[in-house]
């Protein structure tokens, strides 16, 4: 029975399959599909030297509290950060005092409830408040920055170059493609998906003025940005990488005596 | 089951008089793993991924439960709760990363056992029980991985629950009832994120009872081996403790360094970005792709592209992408050599390694956007899958003229074996 059927139901999905591949090959000679804007213009997010990157990188601590200075100076005002709590910040260096000042002096306050009256109210955050929600009213929907630099391809880099990649949309591109021009109230951004981003650009040079005295430049601040959401997407990043040498470590010794013993049992049996 | 000259467990202990007389467990254990188990003495490296699954599994659960006790199964906070596992469970994230990259171990180790079956055919007579059991714990484990994969209800997530229940409405009539009711709604939703998380939790230990009754039919005939000739003697057996527990021991090293390397250096690596944004229903991604250890299915789903007849083109792909699965039930009928290792079968073993490239360019097609090229090479390859399993093997088994084999294991170890002197050359005795 199954030598019989077997190979009719064989025949079956093969001749199925050749057919869809005959049909789908005599449309793609016929009308090849013609590249597209994106796939021609699209760029890959640029090299970008982060302190960690590799497998020992850490983070900067100055840095990321410089990238921390531009999310709370420039992005906060559009993008939530939703996972992060105040508490959280200890971990760039600040100290508690700092943590609470910053979470206090928080311009967007949580909101509060009385169960008795019902009425809805403001307080000042603590450090256990995670950043409050942001609403934005106008165009696009910025996305919550939190997991960003997970949730892209090369995600670090990605962020870097986005910020930096604004241009005039190439003519090379609006030769070829006449109704791919860049539509009102969007911005040219060869690193963006599909090339045209709703954020006009936030940073330029000198958008902030870093406390540490560092010169910010729009390569600077977008590093300091991205290497900052590094970490509000990885915070464990440098316990990880910690933990995964000594793990190594310990299994390279196991394995070699496991090694050893295998062929201590094995001895007399080849 | 054993071989006669099995080692019998003689517990010593009083206690373990005692336990052995009320509850023979260690005994079990003992004619299982242990020394009374006499195995082949010419397993190579390729025979430790069955214990290496198991370990997999055992990972998986140890990790799921506990990652279970964080987790919360409703679309409203699911993926807030996996990023408090990240971000404030001590370990938790740790523990996430050892269970999201253990269910692509636990795949890379059950995939390099289905394709050792594959090289020595250890499907065939007297172990086809033991193929057939193993083919029903990969359908559990496809299951159960993808609605894992749903649970931490990021774009992927849900997406990937969108599609693939999306494919029951390819069945005629009953179809579109049945994906909602599968689904317990018209798209995945609370519902089924609840559902999923039920059988999430309880197909693994369905996959353990498999797995039990996997190793109990192992046990009937014991282990093939690399020469597929099977055990005469017991100088052709070793005791499976200490030789193979050691083997099996630097095996398992190995394998937890590679491991542990990627859940510690490159965790996300496997998966996809687009799931560490939350499930939106209103923005559907680019590219909806499954996990890789699904890539080669779904290259054969999305083959058909265009109606075949009076099929549509959708219902084929349902159809030949459960096919491709459900055809390994059937091996053992369809290899009708009798002779079972590839060592010895030199055209079967070119068609081996043909499959082998085919399976990898069809995982390739299938983790890639479904753009013309890569349909059209999957369409071929999905043709010589077909046409590899149901009308290559049948026709080579026939016409094949296979090596000479070894007269035993001992002698295929040993390059003699005083006993096939004997029988083979009496007159020289």
């Amino acid at each position: 029975m199954v030598r019989l059927f077997g190979p009719l139901v064989g025949l079956f999905f093969a001749v199925a399959l050749l057919w869809s591949f005959g049909v789908g090959l005599v449309q793609a000679i016929r009308e090849p599909e013609a590249a597209t804007a994106i796939q021609l213009f699209h760029k890959a997010p640029e090299e970008a030297d982060f302190s960690f990157n590799g497998v020992f990188g850490k983070f900067e601590r100055p840095q990321l509290q410089r990238g921390f200075q531009i999310y709370q100076q420039v992005c906060a005002n559009c993008h939530s950060l939703k996972q992060v709590a105040f508490r959280d910040l200890a971990a760039l260096g600040y100290n508690e005092a700092e943590v609470k000042a910053i979470a206090k002096n928080w311009p967007t306050k949580a909101k509060t409830f009385d169960p008795k009256t019902g009425d809805a109210g403001e307080r000042a955050n603590t450090p256990a408040d995670h950043f409050p929600p942001v609403y934005y009213a106008g165009t696009g929907n910025p996305p919550d920055l939190s997991l960003i630099t997970k949730a892209r391809h090369e995600g670090p880099e990605y962020v870097a170059s986005l910020l930096q990649g604004y241009t005039e949309q190439p003519a090379a591109l609006l030769k070829q493609f006449p109704d791919a021009k860049t539509p009102e109230g969007l911005h040219y951004n060869p690193y963006f998906a599909n090339l045209n981003i709703a954020m006009p650009p936030p940073l330029t040079d000198d958008a902030v003025t870093y406390s540490d005295g560092t010169k910010a430049t729009l390569k600077q601040e977008s590093e300091d940005v991205a290497a900052f959401l590094t970490w509000t997407a990885e915070p464990k990043l440098e316990k990880r990488r910690q933990t995964g040498w000594a793990v190594v470590g310990f299994l390279l010794v196991a394995t070699v005596l496991a090694y050893l013993a295998k062929k201590n049992v094995w001895a007399n049996a080849h | 089951m054993s071989f006669p000259w099995a080692k019998e467990y003689n517990p010593s202990q009083p206690f373990m008089v005692w336990l052995d007389e009320k509850l023979p467990l260690p005994r079990f254990v003992y004619n299982a793993i242990g020394a009374g188990y006499p195995v082949p003495r010419n397993l190579n490296y390729m025979w430790n991924f069955g214990i290496l699954a198991g370990f997999a599994l055992v990972l998986q659960i140890v990790t799921g439960v506990i990652l279970a006790m964080h987790y919360a199964a409703n679309a409203g906070v699911a993926f807030d709760s996996v990023e408090h596992i990240m971000r404030d469970v001590n370990w938790g994230w740790a523990l996430r990363y050892a269970h999201a990259n253990g269910a692509s171990a636990f795949f890379v180790v059950v995939y390099t056992h289905i394709f050792r079956g594959f090289f020595y055919s250890s499907y065939k007579a007297p172990r086809e029980m033991i193929w057939l059991l193993g083919v029903v714990i990969f359908l559990l484990m496809m299951a159960t991985a993808f609605m894992g994969y749903v649970l931490p209800w990021g774009q992927m997530s849900f997406w990937g629950a969108k599609v693939i229940t999306g494919l029951f409405s390819a069945i005629p009539l009953i179809g579109e009832p049945l994906q909602q009711w599968l689904l317990g709604g018209f798209a995945p939703d609370n519902a089924a994120l609840n559902r999923f998380f039920s059988l999430h939790f309880l197909l693994p230990f369905v996959i353990l009872g498999v797995i039990i009754l996997h190793v109990w039919a192992l046990h009937i005939p014991g282990s093939s081996n690399p020469t597929g000739v099977e055990v005469k003697t017991e100088s052709d057996t070793v005791p499976f403790h200490p030789y193979y527990t050691a083997k099996d021991g630097f095996g398992l090293g190995l394998f937890l360094l590679i491991y542990f390397a990627v859940v510690f250096f490159a965790p996300n690596a496997l998966g996809h970005p687009d799931n560490y944004i939350a499930a939106n229903p209103l923005s559907t991604p680019a590219h909806i792709v499954p996990e890789w250890y699904f890539w080669p299915f779904y290259a054969i789903l999305r083959a058909f592209t265009a109606d075949f007849f009076f099929i549509p083109a959708k219902l084929m792909g349902v159809l030949a992408m459960f096919s491709a699965i459900l055809v390994w039930f059937f091996l053992p009928w369809l290899d009708t050599s009798p002779v079972r290792s590839g060592h010895y079968r030199p055209l079967f073993r070119k068609f081996f390694y043909l499959i082998v490239i085919d399976v990898l360019v069809l995982g390739y097609c299938g983790g890639s956007p479904a753009e013309t090229k890569y349909v059209l090479i999957s369409q071929i390859g999905a043709t010589y899958y077909f046409l590899h399993f149901l009308v290559i093997l049948p026709i080579v088994s026939s016409i094949e003229k296979p090596a000479p084999l070894p007269f035993s294991i001992t002698e295929s170890v040993l390059g003699k074996d005083e006993g096939a002197v004997l029988t083979a050359n009496p007159a020289a005795a």
